[in-house]
C-alpha cells in the first residue's frame, strides 16, 4: 500500500512516514498544499492523509480539487478543529474519514488501513465469511458451522461491521462512529461489554475464537493463527 | 459653531426644514387661489350691483328726462357710502355726480371699464385719488353716464390677506426654529449620552449600559437592543474568561504530575519494564489531558452558541433509548439495574451528537456514581408533558445534598474530593450548556425524597417541545 502525506509540520510528517513504514505502508510525504496538490493528482495512491490546515493552500480545497477532476483516492482529513461542524463541513468537501488532532497513531493506521483497501470495496458482497461464521446480509442471519446465532439488531451491525474489516483492526472510536452514529469519547468504556457480549454469543460453543483483542488498538475478526 | 452645524445636520431638523418648505409653498399658493376666486367673486358681485342702478337710473331718464336723470343722479350721490355716479357732456366735462376728476380717456368707450381707473372725489385734496371700476352708457343725445364703484376695499382686504400669509409664515419658521433647536438638541444629546456610553465600553468597562430612559422611542429601542447584544457579549467574554482561570487551575495540574512521572522515569534506574510503564502511564495522563481539554472547547464553543446552525429534526425518543441501549452492558457488568421508559416518537429541533452526548454524559455519571446502594438502579426516563420535553437520568444513590447541586454543574467542581473515580469535572457543565443551547434547562432533584438515607438523584434536561 502506497499513501500520501500532506503535512507542513516536518517533526509529525517525519514520524507518520517512519511508523507507517514500519507498517509496511510505502509513504509519499508533501509539506505545503501546493505540491501536496501535484503529488496528488500526478501519482496513484491508495489513500491520502491531508492536514487541514496547511501553507498556500488549504487541505480541504485539495480534496475538493481532487474530486472535481474523477480522483477518488480515498482521504483522510487530519485537524485540530474537532467540533461537530468542522467534521461535516471537512465529509462534505469529499474526504473520508476525518480525524482530530491528537490522535493515537494506532487510530490513524487502522482508519489508513481500511481506507486504502476499500477501493476493493465490500459494500457488494451479500454474505461475509470469517472461518466457519457467515453472515448473510439480505436475511441477516448468523451462523456458525451451520448453526444460527440469533443476535440483537445492534449486536449484528457490529458483527457486520466487524466482519466487512476482516483481517482489519477496527478501533472503540471506528465502532462507536459506524455501529452507534456517536461521534465523541464517551468517558466510560461502553464498547468492550458490548464486544465481550458479541464474543460470548459468537464464541462460546465453538472452538476457535475469531473476535481478538488487539492491545493498545481495538478489534480485529480473523480465522486461524 | 460646530455644534450648530451639527444640529443642522441631524435627520429630524432636515426633515422638519423640507416640510416647512413644502408647507410654505401650499400656503401662498392657498392664499393666492383664494384671494383670485373671491376677487373675482366680488367683482361680478360688483358688476351686478351696478348694472341695477344703471336700471334704475335708466327708468328714471326715460320717464322725465336728462333733469329726471340728474336728480336721480344728485340724490343717490348724496347718500353716505354712495357708489361713484357722473353725467358728462359729450366733450367730457362733468355736469353731475359725486366725482371731481377722472382719469382721462375713461368715459370716451362704451361699456365696462376694462381696467380700474384712477379718479378724485368731491371734497377729496389735490393729490388723493382712488381707484375704481365702472359702466359707462353713451346717452342718446351724445351725453355720458358713468356708475361705477370704488376698489380701494378690495385691494385693503387683499393686502391683509397677504399681510396675514407673511406674519404666518414668520410666525411658523419662527416655531420650526424653535421645535428644531429643542429637538435637535436632545437628539444629539441622547446620542452624546449614547457615545459617552460606548466610549466607555470600548475602554473595557463591559458592565457599561447604554442609557434608556423608558420613553420607548427609536433611541430606547436601539438602545434596548444595543444593551441586550452588550450582554451577550460580557456573558461570552466571562465564559472565556472563566475558560483561561480553569485552563490555568486544572490543566496546569496534570501536566506538571505529566512532567514528574517523566521526570522520575528518567531518573529511575529501573530496567526497560519500568520505563515501558511510566510510559504508558504518562499515555493515559495525556489522554486524560486531551479529554479534559476536548471537553473544554466543546463547552466554550456550545456556549458561544456557534452550532446553532447545526440544528436539524431529531428523534429524542430514538437518540434516548440508542444511549440506554448502549451503557446498559456496562451497567449490567457493574451490577447495576439500567431501565429506560421512553415516550415514542418525541422530536426536538436541535443537535444531535450534542444531545446524544449530554446524555450519555449523564447515564456515565450515574453509573460512576450509583453504584454505592445495595441494588443500585438507574433509569433514563424521556417523557413530554405541556409543551415540554423532559429527559431525564435517575438513580438511586447517594444523591447530591441540595446545597452543592449548583456547584456541581460549575466547571471543574467534583464532589468527589478524592478524585478516585476518572472524569474531568467537565460533564455537567457540558449538560448544562446543551440545554441552554436547546433553549432549556438543568434541574436536579431528590429522586425519592422519602427515602433520608438514599435519595437518590434525578437530573433531568427540561427542554421546549415541538412547536
Amino acid at each position: 500500500m502506497k499513501i500520501l502525506i500532506i503535512e507542513d509540520d516536518l517533526e509529525t510528517a517525519a514520524y507518520l512516514s517512519k511508523a507507517f513504514r514500519e507498517a509496511g505502508i510505502t509513504v509519499d510525504h508533501a509539506s505545503d498544499g501546493d505540491s501536496g496538490y501535484f503529488l496528488a493528482s500526478e501519482n496513484s495512491y491508495d489513500a491520502l492523509v491531508v492536514d487541514r490546515m496547511l501553507p498556500k493552500r488549504d487541505g480541504l480545497s485539495i480534496i475538493a480539487e481532487l474530486r472535481g477532476n474523477g480522483d477518488d483516492t480515498p482521504a483522510l482529513i487530519l485537524s485540530a478543529l474537532g467540533q461537530v461542524d468542522d467534521r461535516v463541513t471537512g465529509l462534505r468537501a469529499g474526504g473520508d474519514d476525518y480525524l482530530t488532532k491528537p490522535y493515537a497513531f494506532s487510530e490513524l493506521l487502522a482508519r489508513i488501513e481500511i481506507l486504502g483497501r476499500r477501493k476493493g470495496g465490500r459494500d457488494q458482497e451479500t454474505t461475509y465469511r470469517v472461518g466457519d461464521l457467515e453472515l448473510d446480509r439480505l436475511s441477516h442471519e448468523v451462523r456458525r458451522a451451520g448453526q444460527p446465532i440469533p443476535l440483537q439488531p445492534r449486536e449484528y451491525r457490529l458483527l457486520e461491521y466487524l466482519m466487512k474489516n476482516a483481517g482489519q483492526v477496527v478501533t472503540r472510536t471506528m465502532l462507536l462512529e459506524h455501529v452507534w452514529d456517536y461521534h465523541f469519547d464517551p468517558q466510560t468504556n461502553v464498547i468492550d461489554v458490548h464486544i465481550s457480549r458479541l464474543r460470548s454469543k459468537i464464541e462460546k460453543d465453538f472452538g476457535e475464537p475469531l473476535l481478538r483483542t488487539v492491545r493498545g488498538a481495538g478489534y480485529m475478526m480473523k480465522a486461524g493463527g | 459653531m460646530s455644534r450648530l452645524r451639527a444640529m443642522l445636520s441631524t435627520t429630524a431638523v432636515r426633515l422638519s426644514a423640507l416640510y416647512l418648505g413644502l408647507f410654505a409653498l401650499c400656503a401662498i399658493a392657498l392664499v393666492f387661489y383664494v384671494t383670485a376666486i373671491s376677487e373675482g367673486m366680488q367683482r361680478d358681485r360688483t358688476q351686478n350691483a351696478i348694472a341695477d342702478e344703471l336700471r334704475v337710473v335708466a327708468t328714471a331718464y326715460r320717464r322725465s328726462g336728462v333733469a329726471g336723470l340728474v336728480r336721480v343722479i344728485e340724490r343717490r350721490s348724496r347718500q353716505p357710502g354712495a357708489n361713484l355716479y357722473a353725467i358728462a357732456m359729450p366733450t367730457g366735462d362733468l355736469i353731475a355726480g359725486n366725482i371731481a376728476a377722472l382719469q382721462p380717456g375713461v368715459l370716451d368707450q362704451e361699456g365696462w371699464t376694462t381696467l380700474p381707473f384712477r379718479y378724485q372725489r368731491n371734497g377729496d385734496t389735490a393729490d388723493e385719488q382712488h381707484r375704481a371700476l365702472a359702466q359707462v352708457v353713451f346717452l342718446p343725445n351724445g351725453m355720458r353716464l358713468m356708475v361705477g364703484r370704488d376698489i380701494g376695499e378690495r385691494e385693503q382686504v387683499r393686502g391683509l390677506v397677504r399681510q396675514a400669509l407673511v406674519i404666518a409664515l414668520a410666525i411658523m419658521f419662527a416655531g420650526a426654529l424653535a421645535i428644531w433647536f429643542f429637538v435637535g438638541r436632545r437628539a444629539l444629546k441622547r446620542i452624546d449620552h449614547m457615545s459617552e456610553a460606548s466610549k466607555k465600553i470600548l475602554a473595557g468597562d463591559l458592565a457599561q449600559r447604554l442609557p434608556v430612559n423608558g420613553s420607548g422611542d427609536e433611541f430606547d429601542r436601539l438602545s434596548l437592543s444595543l444593551n441586550a447584544m452588550l450582554g451577550r457579549i460580557e456573558r461570552l467574554n466571562e465564559g472565556l474568561r472563566q475558560v483561561s482561570d480553569n485552563i490555568a487551575h486544572d490543566l496546569k495540574t496534570p501536566l506538571t504530575r505529566l512532567r514528574n512521572r517523566a521526570e522520575a522515569a528518567l531518573a529511575g534506574d529501573g530496567g526497560g519494564d519500568s520505563h515501558r510503564e511510566a510510559l504508558e502511564q504518562m499515555i493515559a495522563d495525556s489522554d486524560q489531558l486531551i479529554r479534559t481539554f476536548n471537553a473544554l472547547l466543546m463547552i466554550s464553543r456550545v456556549e458561544s452558541g456557534s452550532s446553532t446552525a447545526q440544528m436539524s429534526d431529531v428523534d429524542l425518543s430514538g437518540l434516548a433509548s440508542d444511549a440506554a441501549e448502549l451503557y446498559e452492558p456496562l451497567a449490567e457488568e457493574q451490577g447495576i439495574r439500567l431501565t429506560a421508559r421512553i415516550e415514542p416518537g418525541v422530536t426536538i429541533r436541535g443537535n444531535r451528537e450534542l444531545l446524544a452526548q449530554a446524555l450519555s454524559n449523564l447515564i456515565d455519571n450515574a453509573v460512576k456514581y450509583a453504584d454505592g446502594g445495595e441494588t443500585p438502579e438507574i433509569a433514563v426516563t424521556l417523557t413530554r408533558e405541556r409543551g415540554e420535553v423532559r429527559l431525564a437520568v435517575t438513580d438511586n444513590g447517594p444523591g447530591i445534598p441540595p446545597d452543592r447541586r449548583e456547584d456541581v454543574v460549575k466547571r471543574f467542581v467534583r464532589l468527589d474530593e478524592s478524585r478516585s473515580k476518572p472524569g474531568t469535572g467537565l460533564g455537567l457543565s457540558l449538560v448544562q450548556a446543551v440545554a441552554a443551547l436547546h433553549g432549556g434547562t438543568l434541574q436536579l432533584h431528590d429522586a425519592s425524597p422519602e427515602d433520608r438515607d438514599n435519595p437518590g438523584l434525578a437530573v433531568i434536561m427540561v427542554l421546549p417541545g415541538e412547536k
